[in-house]
């Protein structure tokens, strides 16, 4: 009954529909400001440190040296292994105990980039075991070095097979940014919740939030189509 | 030139290489013949140091390798700048051209100068018969223009030994007469030193200086290739030559 009574509200009363697409457009500034501040800053800025942290994290996994080994699962396991919201909260909410205060984006970054660098290294280190030993091989045969062999012969192919789950990252990350609103950063969702806090609009300013993300989410998928279309210019049809 | 004594490899308890003995002349062509699991491959393998023997010394243009003691990294980077190695599988960098994959260890690994690796990497190309290839792709060439390539990037390091593993046998028959004329050009034209796995018994009497018959990874007898393959001595040579004609 109450359901039937806002739709019927909404669509029989003017008025109320004017009130609504007023809100929905003067909300919409400081939502797309949050995005462009904050959300997508986060996104990118995360998503690099991340990606440099996932790549040391499988050549650690990788490597003959049994320390590293243990070092890269041990960070693996922990980051994989607790929610992401408690990792935040204990760097915004809990390091200041221990003396350590970090402003809320940075601490953000921080939060973030471990757990892209722990969720990607899995993604990075299947890439290059599927890279054939003969690239190594064939490599080596012209005297490179590992690191000569890794950077310019194994790492391209692996980025070329990688691009498709680390772009389900890319995009995982750029929705869970808006975890960051519980560590006071005023990011996109967070300005939703300011504005809905006054107005009471919980559901129009929140849909508006959910749409905002879609859209960031769509330009990125055309973009990861058009990556792997780029690296795919090598491998036959 | 080669210098090779008491080589043996072992991969945990199965020893493949049981003892080898072989010197090459500067210039000579051997091929190296023997049922699969003979250990030729592995052979191969251990000059270019892909494997690391576990006993045995190996000397190449005066640089010697001596197994007992633990071999250094960059000792054996060096050492293999010596040999160049083609695969039976190509293995071609398939994200770069032809020509990119000729020039790439010019560049990365001996520091040479981009337009100048350029140059050289289409000389090379042209005279494996791709000079008109040289912006393609891997994927875009056939198995016999690929294994082309390949020769040519291994000869674009200067390498003092050719090391060729199988490089006809993936190939479609009618593939394979490039692949062997390039060999045989560099054989007589430059006169390069050349050990070549392969089971093309017509190339190995025109062109081998010598050819090994190994099984159990031991040499079981060495010959002119006419003595070989018309009139060996084993019991066990016989048999596979048998089998394979």
């Amino acid at each position: 009954m109450v359901k039937m009574f806002l739709l019927s509200n909404i669509f029989t009363d003017p008025e109320r529909m004017n009130q609504l697409v007023s809100i929905a457009q003067t909300s919409l500034y400081p939502m797309i400001e949050g995005a462009i501040q904050y959300t997508i800053p986060l996104t990118l800025i995360t998503f690099v440190l991340g990606l440099i942290l996932a790549v040391l994290t499988a050549l650690a996994r990788l490597s003959s040296i049994r320390i590293l080994q243990i070092i890269a699962r041990v960070y693996v396991s922990i980051i994989r292994g607790t929610p992401l919201l408690v990792q935040l909260f204990i760097i915004f909410y809990g390091l200041p105990n221990l003396g350590v205060t970090i402003n809320p984006f940075i601490s953000a970054i921080i939060g973030f980039s471990l757990n892209v660098g722990a969720y990607a290294s899995e993604i990075i280190r299947a890439a290059i075991l599927s890279i054939p030993k003969g690239q190594w091989e064939a490599g080596y045969s012209i005297g490179m070095t590992y690191t000569q062999a890794l950077k310019r012969i194994v790492l391209p192919q692996a980025a070329r097979v990688s691009v498709p789950p680390l772009s389900n990252t890319f995009i995982s990350l750029l929705k869970d940014t808006s975890l960051a609103s519980l560590i006071l950063v005023t990011e996109l969702f967070r300005k939703a919740q300011e504005i809905a806090a006054k107005n009471y609009e919980f559901l129009l300013l929140y849909m508006e939030a959910a749409a905002l993300y879609w859209i960031l989410c769509t330009i990125l998928s055309f973009i990861q189509g058009s990556l792997e279309e780029r690296l795919n210019r090598y491998v036959a049809k | 030139m080669i210098n090779i004594k008491n080589l043996h490899k072992s991969f945990g308890d199965l020893e493949v290489l049981k003892g080898i003995d072989l010197e090459v002349e500067q210039g000579k062509v051997i091929v190296l013949i023997g049922p699969s699991g003979s250990g030729k491959t592995t052979f191969l393998r251990c000059l270019n140091l892909l494997e690391v023997p576990t006993d045995g010394t190996i000397e190449i243009d005066e640089t010697v390798m001596d197994f007992k003691k633990p071999v250094r990294k960059n000792s054996i980077t060096s050492f293999r700048s010596l040999t160049g190695m083609v695969f039976q599988s190509y293995n071609l960098f398939p994200h770069k051209t032809a020509l990119e994959n000729v020039m790439e260890g010019p560049i990365i690994v001996k520091n040479i100068a981009k337009h100048q690796a350029k140059e050289t990497a289409a000389a090379l190309l042209t005279k494996v018969g791709l000079g008109e290839k040289i912006d393609f792709y891997p994927f875009q060439l056939s198995g016999g223009q690929q294994q082309r390539v390949g020769i040519a990037r291994a000869l674009a390091m200067e390498p003092k030994v050719m090391l060729f593993d199988e490089p006809t046998s993936a190939l479609d028959p009618e593939l394979v007469g490039d692949v062997l004329q390039v060999m045989k050009d560099l054989a007589k034209d430059e006169g390069m030193t050349m050990i070549v796995v392969t089971h093309e018994m017509r190339f190995a009497r025109e062109v081998a200086d010598e050819v090994i018959f190994m099984d159990e990874g031991k040499i079981m007898e060495r010959g002119t290739p006419e003595q070989i393959f018309t009139n060996p001595k084993e019991a066990r040579t016989r048999k596979f030559l048998n089998m394979i004609q």
